[in-house]
């Protein structure tokens, strides 16, 4: 049988995060931090779906090959895939709004490195 | 020394990681929740789909908000990078002429600008019968419009278009949820429209109409924030 599918993309989602993180915490560049912003987050999102797979289901989507009737026995979870929406959704709208402060901390300073930002450390 | 903390607090994060892998068990049967909408979403809205039937008729009203984060972050990129019409003309007088873009991206965007928006129309008409809806098709769109900034950056976007657009989207969407609230048991409930023959266009209800509606007003805000990004 092999690896489990649920297995594969979880590992393949925290394998996201961790990549994210690493760039997070090594860069000092805020364009590479907001890129590993979006991995993290992209990550997230495959781990979520994982957790929604059943083993040897199909798609919540009622066709010739999944009937009416036995879309309860035979179908993966919809709730994680609908909620996946919600944080993608939110993703992509918090890195619109980090890559604006972006760009105005570069109007404003003239560098992308976070080094320049030292006055609003605490 | 930075770079070992740093490389220490990832090894840690993928202990942890790999641990809850390896201790997960893939799930055998759906939860009862799940079950629900799984025998609900098809027999009694009509709705192939059992995402799309989620998302805009029991989380109607989540996607409403979603949809007002996404007009909210537009505000509020909008803000954020509107310059001062003096320091936009001086930038116009100091900097060079942009790079042109290349040959492949004008050509190819000819081909396939048309087709992107053809599917994203098709994407969003066809959310209630395949995997699709409203936010998908939106984004498709929004790509298209994307690659015509990439490809024409001469070209402008007609805001005032655009914001009456997804005005009239929102205001429509909210109507249709009111009119649920009339003729049907609550707010974006889909009975409103018959619920039509299974499988086809025209069938499950309100579910095509406000998946269209989203559309709409996703691809209109998310081209507005691509926009707003490239002065």
């Amino acid at each position: 049988m092999g690896l489990p599918v649920s297995h594969i993309l979880l590992a393949t989602g925290f394998l996201l995060v961790l990549i994210g993180m690493w760039g997070m915490l090594k860069h000092r560049n805020i364009l590479r931090i907001i890129i590993g912003f979006s991995l993290i987050d992209t990550g997230l999102h495959i781990v979520m779906v994982a957790t929604g797979y059943v083993t040897g289901h199909t798609a919540p989507i009622i066709d010739k090959a999944l009937g009416i009737g036995d879309a309860t026995s035979r179908a993966v979870d919809p709730i994680p895939a609908a909620l996946v929406v919600t944080a993608i959704v939110i993703g992509f709208s918090v890195t619109a709004v980090m890559l604006a402060f972006a760009i105005r901390v570069y109007d404003a300073k003239k560098s992308l490195s976070i080094d320049a930002l030292t006055e609003s450390k605490w | 020394m930075k770079r070992a903390f740093t490389l220490l607090a990832v090894l840690m994060f993928g202990i942890i990681f790999a641990r809850m892998v390896g201790d997960y068990s893939e799930r055998q049967s759906v939860s009862a929740l799940a079950e629900h909408y799984l025998s609900v979403v098809p027999q009694e809205l009509g709705a192939p789909n059992v995402v799309t039937g989620i998302l805009i008729t029991f989380r109607g009203f989540d996607t409403l908000g979603e949809v007002a984060v996404l007009f909210m972050v537009a505000a509020s990129v909008g803000i954020l990078l509107a310059s001062q019409p003096e320091a936009r003309q001086q930038k116009e007088l100091t900097e060079p002429e942009p790079r042109r873009p290349s040959e492949l991206v004008q050509n190819g965007a000819e081909v396939i600008l048309p087709l992107i928006f053809l599917f994203g129309a098709y994407v969003i008409m066809n959310g209630h019968l395949s995997a699709g809806g409203g936010f998908q098709g939106g984004a498709v769109v929004a790509s298209a419009v994307m690659l015509l900034v990439l490809a024409k950056p001469s070209s402008q976007l007609h805001h005032g278009f655009l914001s009456i657009t997804e005005s009239l989207a929102g205001v429509l969407y909210v109507s249709i949820g009111i009119l649920g609230l009339i003729f049907a048991a609550g707010f974006l409930d889909s009975h409103i429209l018959p619920k039509g023959d299974f499988g086809t266009l025209f069938s499950a209800g309100a579910i095509p109409l406000i998946s269209t509606l989203l559309g709409i007003k996703v691809g209109a805000e998310l081209s507005v924030i691509i926009d707003r990004f490239r002065n």
